[in-house]
């Protein structure tokens, strides 16, 4: 079975991001960047997959300028067969990106796609969903649990409610919560060996994919800052201040 | 053009976070002058429609009863939405583990975008939504004909009931949507519990890895109880396997915003922060007089919270 798992480069998760002072985006220059952490879940979800037998053969998608191969190159250092990036300089958006991913699904025909749930920078939490409309395949987002049997992929989710289980025909799509796994940190060993793997470089237009720009951001903003309040001194005074002053408790 | 708001439910219970996304609805509307209709969309829920049509504002009730609903799984959903979306020019359903599986969906076989938990109505087709956790805002304008989108309720107050309504409940038959035969529904295993939810909960007391482990959260029950509070945790109390997922605070977890919010043994990571720092009174009870929560909390307490706790129920 083939996996096919998108992954997408976002600033670094450690990093606290200031807005730019024209209010256009936040600042991307000079920033530390790295693996979005739920497509590295997926990811290592796929290896385990083929680790176990299950899997035959695990191929990543990155969609994003010539930098986004270092986020490849780790996926393939973990332990991903092959890479293909879609270059391309433009900001694309949930729907564009499912559209090519859909294009990339045509051509490798998986029988499993695995998706982070959402991305940390945009956290639109889109994409998943929209492949698997676009392909027509069944799909389980928010996994916490993925067994493969009997050609179906059995999922248990996490919903807000607690867990739900749904099995899905194949091929299908997956997006990932944080619980499904811990992704392994890649060897030295891995990480010189990703280097010679087979890393495809395809243009939106070759896959016949208009970039069409569907929702334009027109300001990003701080968010407004909380004033921090005053240290009581003991459980009584706290008690007191909440049924008096502000007034929350009877 | 009408707007459409998708009810949430589980077949028994209007859960309390569609009044928000129906106010939300009702700033769209507010600026467009358009009726707004909700969807109870699941299987024997009359009971539903029956507590949707008592909110304000809305102008009919939509009922789809079908067995094809019942767990409202995203591939039925999203294909009942678009046979009935023709007459709307917005959908709009909370940013729920719900609404997050089909509403994508239903936008990528519109071929629109999905606007992600707006935080603000700004206009017809130009709304706030937080970026990177909360760290940001983002100001977006949508050029499609539709605007499909997800609420963050805690953003929206709710809007008022209506014991006498007068509003309609109109049974849809959908024959022609195409049967979902791509995934089954295996088993829910729900956490049950008599406390509100987390996210439409007056107060809420949260526990974190000051804890120390899963029996001492008991500790929080007594004072839950007296502040008729919901129990939440942080992701460190969850990821340390002190109580499950679903009582997660946080950019990961629930997104909540009480009155009254009541952070016990947490340190106040970015992450959780995110996930309440719209809460309107903010308590922080921690023995680190550096912990970053009180940076942010209205009133802090340095102090063990094992001494606190016993203290606070109390003095209640």
């Amino acid at each position: 079975m083939k996996i096919l798992v998108a992954v997408k480069r976002v600033i670094d998760y450690n990093v606290k991001v200031r807005v730019k002072a024209d209010l256009t985006d936040v600042e991307l220059a000079n920033t530390k960047m790295g693996l979005n952490p739920f497509c590295e879940i997926a990811v290592e979800e796929a290896i385990r997959l083929k680790e176990k037998g299950v899997a035959t053969e695990v191929v990543v998608v990155s969609i994003g300028n010539k930098a986004s191969q270092e986020q490849l190159r780790t996926a393939l250092a973990l332990g991903a067969d092959r890479g293909i990036l879609i270059e391309t300089e433009q900001v694309v958006d949930s729907l564009s990106v499912a559209k090519l991913l859909q294009a990339v699904v045509l051509e490798e025909k998986p029988e499993l796609v695995i998706l982070g749930k959402q991305s940390i920078d945009s956290d639109n939490g889109q994409t998943g969903q929209m492949l698997a409309a676009l392909a027509g395949m069944p799909q389980a987002t928010f996994a916490s649990e993925l067994t493969i049997a009997d050609g179906q992929a059995i999922v248990v989710r996490e919903v807000d409610g607690g867990l739900q289980t749904l099995e899905l025909n194949l091929p299908a799509v997956v997006t990932t919560d944080l619980r499904l796994n811990e992704p392994r940190y890649a060897s030295l060993p891995n990480i010189m060996k990703a280097k010679r793997k087979p890393l495809d470089v395809k243009t939106p237009e070759a896959l016949g994919v208009d970039l069409k720009c569907y929702l334009k951001v027109i300001k990003v903003e701080p968010p407004t800052e909380r004033q921090s309040g005053i240290v009581v001194e003991s459980i009584g005074e706290l008690v007191t201040k909440l049924k008096n002053e502000a007034k929350v408790i009877g | 053009m009408t707007i459409l708001v998708i009810a949430e439910h589980d077949n028994v219970e209007l859960k309390p976070v569609t009044l928000n996304v129906i106010q939300a609805a009702t700033e769209v509307a507010k600026v467009t002058g358009k009726e707004i209709e909700v969807l109870v969309a699941g299987f024997d829920c009359r009971a539903v429609a029956d507590q949707a049509v008592k909110a304000n504002g809305i102008g009919k009730v939509l009922l789809v009863d079908d067995e094809a609903y019942s767990s409202q799984l995203a591939e039925s959903m999203s294909s009942l939405i678009i046979k009935i979306a023709a007459k709307y020019s917005h959908i709009l359903a909370p940013a729920s583990t719900s609404g997050k599986n089909f509403m994508p969906r239903v936008a990528a076989l519109l071929d629109v975008a999905q606007i992600s938990e707006i935080i603000s109505v700004e206009s017809e087709n130009t709304f706030k939504r937080p970026i990177y956790a909360g760290n940001a805002i983002a100001t977006v304008q949508s050029g499609d004909t539709k605007k499909v989108m997800t609420v963050r309720g805690t953003a929206f107050n709710p809007v008022d009931s209506n014991e006498h309504s007068i509003v309609e409940i109109v049974g849809v038959e959908t024959p022609d949507v195409e049967k979902n035969t791509g995934s089954r529904h295996v088993a829910d295993e729900l956490v049950s519990t008599d406390r509100p939810e987390l996210t439409s909960a007056r107060v809420v007391i949260s526990g974190g890895r000051g804890m120390a482990n899963g029996d001492n959260f008991k500790l929080l029950d007594g004072i839950a109880d007296k502040l008729g509070a919901a129990v939440g945790a942080s992701r460190a109390a969850v990821d340390a396997g002190f109580v499950s997922n679903d009582m997660q605070v946080g950019q990961t977890g629930k997104i909540v915003a009480p009155e009254l919010y009541i952070a016990v043994g947490i340190s106040g990571a970015i992450q959780h922060l995110a996930g309440m720092k719209d809460s309107k009174v903010i308590v922080a009870i921690n023995k680190d007089e550096d912990a970053p929560i009180f940076s942010v909390a209205d009133y802090g307490v340095v102090i063990d919270l094992f001494e606190a706790l016993p203290l606070f129920e109390q003095e209640l």
